[in-house]
């Protein structure tokens, strides 16, 4: 019997009840669905696949501001499906990336900025960092019910116009004696609370218009012969803790001050983490579950720290997808040559591995019968190298990376600014130079 | 007694670090001089830091426990501690960019390692970088910048620094995530270093020392 990840995989490339435009559009689509598969699971593809993470790219290169993108979901939509259509690659994200700023401006939202708001009308939003919930006031409650600390607490928090909330009794306690229902939902009567639930429906109606737009701009890309770039997000219950929650110095401390609180609310995350990428992902009928990993790169925490803090929570939640048939693709953020030998203690051919920065050859050695690889192409070269630097730095990737399948051409991260040759350039020349011969395949 | 404070501190014992300074003060001891273990302490993590053998959360909470022991020494101050400087270094986010997490560890490396640090925060217009130039006349300024978006605010950033006819009375180093070599080259820098380390050996480097 095929394991899950096979079972999964195959489900995903026989492209069942895809409306294709055409026979064309559906055997391409089962080629690139299939290429993706292959290396996955360390197969060897027909030649390799390039998937460029385009950040706001598709918004910049076609005349938008980031700020246009961000509140015109159509224009961001038009934008994404004409950068489909100039580029061709094997998976594609469509405007996903260009967040819904009503909605969050709705809630009076403190972690993001928005470009034409705080920040330039051409940037990229920007998440803002704090150390949001003290300790005292996170651990005891989050343990005992995350759901009341995320609407009583957390929101409250990190949304102005939710701030009522914080007045409301614990839904725990909604049963219907005269001193709980009778009496505590008064709450809800009162203004302020009426307003915060009027925001959340704010925040509701944007979140459905966007969803919409990006349901039928998701139907029209695979329509056309493209597989979706992913079908949910989990992530590592470490950086969950220090991003929403702690700060990056906050959960850093709290290693020292707090390391069995923290485990235990990781461990508490755990089956969160793997509940929400598979629940996305079986909506969505995509077997790839994106990670982004953010703190626990070279130096931000010693060996020790990373074998104890950040790795076997985050290999929890990976197995935990890995044994519902899932493939986790973890972009780990930063540099990451001193993680590989714990990180390649994982299943074989269920994982991709997305690294920004790595010593690409030692990648291949340790993890190559292991995982598939992402990226190698830097993005300063994306913004400002010549197609003849492009072109060199692919050769070398997939003489070394690619030897033998198992790498996907990709920026190390979700790139912004780039010169459009060069973008053409890394889909164009990956799949001339990418190639692999029927020689090598059969082997 | 004296060296136990520096232990306590480089061995990231906050608890005992705070006592065994609550102690020495309350023994009548010069405040100036504990402060001085404290910094020694310091440049051991420092130290440590730049051998690898600790990490940055070490650095962090060695930031905390400076901050615990200070806290209780400052009120007994009765004059700022003075100590020669190796050189000045304006550093800064560039415009546009909030992140602060890798400026600050460069910050507070140059700070522990002897430099008198000038930290215009995040977000900095290249005329704010212009005018603390201009005003405190610094060996070296520091940009970091983590996002794509800001390659040309790195550039431009530099380029204010020339046409205000100050960029050769400063070197210049970029950082931050999405930094390297070719933006260095992009941005008319003077180096471009991958961590705190770096930036502190290159900063030793420019102002003549090892």
């Amino acid at each position: 019997m095929a394991d899950k990840t096979t079972e999964n995989l195959e489900k995903w490339c026989a492209a069942e009840g895809i409306a294709f435009i055409d026979p064309a559009a559906e055997a391409a689509y089962k080629r690139r669905a299939r290429r993706i598969a292959d290396v996955i699971q360390l197969n060897v593809p027909d030649r390799v696949p390039v998937v460029p993470s385009f950040g706001m790219f598709p918004f910049l290169n076609n005349g938008l501001t980031c700020q246009e993108a961000v509140f015109d979901y159509e224009k961001a939509a038009a934008a994404a499906m004409q950068t489909l259509e100039q580029f061709q690659p094997d998976m594609f994200l469509g405007s996903g990336y260009a967040f819904p700023a009503p909605l969050f401006e709705a809630l009076g939202y403190r972690q993001l900025r928005w470009p034409g708001r705080e920040i330039p009308a051409h940037y990229v939003y920007q998440f803002v960092e704090d150390e949001y919930i003290a300790a005292d006031e996170f651990y005891d409650h989050y343990l005992a019910d995350p759901s009341d600390f995320m609407l009583r607490r957390y929101l409250p928090r990190v949304c102005s116009q939710l701030e009522p909330l914080s007045r409301i009794r614990p839904f725990a306690e909604s049963f219907g004696y005269y001193l709980t229902m009778c009496g505590s939902y008064a709450y809800f009567g009162i203004p302020e609370v009426q307003q915060a639930l009027k925001a959340l429906m704010k925040a509701g109606e944007e979140s459905l218009k966007w969803v919409t737009i990006l349901t039928r701009q998701a139907e029209e890309i695979m329509s056309r012969g493209f597989p979706l770039y992913e079908g949910g997000e989990a992530a590592a219950p470490y950086d969950l803790v220090g991003d929403w929650f702690r700060g990056t110095a906050g959960v850093m401390v709290d290693m020292y001050e707090r390391p069995e609180e923290l485990l235990a609310v990781m461990e508490k995350l755990v089956p969160i983490s793997i509940k929400m990428g598979l629940d996305l992902a079986r909506d969505n009928g995509h077997p790839i579950i994106g990670f982004m990993l953010h703190k626990g790169a070279d130096g931000f925490m010693s060996p020790e720290q990373f074998e104890t803090f950040y790795w076997p929570p985050l290999k929890k939640v990976m197995m935990g997808l890995i044994d519902e048939g899932f493939v986790p693709m973890l972009l780990c953020e930063g540099t990451y040559t001193s993680r590989l030998e714990t990180i390649a203690d994982i299943p074989r051919g269920k994982c991709i591995y997305w690294f920004e920065t790595v010593d690409w050859a030692k990648a291949k050695a340790i993890l190559g019968d292991t995982v598939c690889i992402r990226g190698g192409i830097p993005a300063s070269t994306l913004f400002s190298g010549t197609t003849d630097q492009m072109k060199d730095c692919i050769r070398q990737l997939i003489d070394v990376v690619g030897r033998g399948g198992g790498l996907i051409v990709d920026c190390g991260l979700w790139f912004d600014e780039a010169r459009s040759e060069n973008v053409k350039a890394m889909v164009e020349f990956t799949k001339e130079y990418g190639v692999y011969s029927a020689a090598i395949r059969k082997f | 007694m004296d060296s136990d404070l520096v232990v306590l501190i480089s061995e990231l014992k906050k608890k005992e670090a705070v006592e065994a300074t609550q102690r020495r003060l309350n023994a009548g001891e010069d405040p100036l001089k504990i402060l001085a273990d404290a910094r020694r302490a310091m440049q051991i993590v420092g130290e440590r830091f730049s051998a690898g053998t600790y990490f940055i959360p070490d650095l962090v909470y060695s930031g905390k426990i400076l901050e615990g022991v200070a806290a209780i020494i400052k009120p007994g101050l009765s004059q700022s501690p003075d100590s020669k400087k190796r050189g000045k270094v304006v550093i800064g986010t560039v415009a546009g960019d909030l992140h602060d997490i890798g400026k600050d560890l460069v910050a507070f490396m140059l700070d522990i390692n002897g430099f008198e640090v000038f930290d215009l925060g995040i977000d900095v217009q290249p005329q704010t970088f212009v005018d603390k130039i201009r005003e405190v006349r610094p060996e070296i300024v520091g940009l970091s910048g983590f996002l794509t978006s800001v390659y040309q605010a790195m550039k431009d950033t530099v380029d204010a620094i020339s046409e205000a006819g100050m960029r050769d009375t400063v070197k210049i180093m970029i950082g931050g995530g999405v930094m390297d070599d070719e933006i260095k080259r992009f941005s008319g820098a003077d180096a471009y270093g991958r961590d705190a380390m770096a930036a502190v050996d290159l900063a030793k480097k420019w102002t003549g020392g090892a």
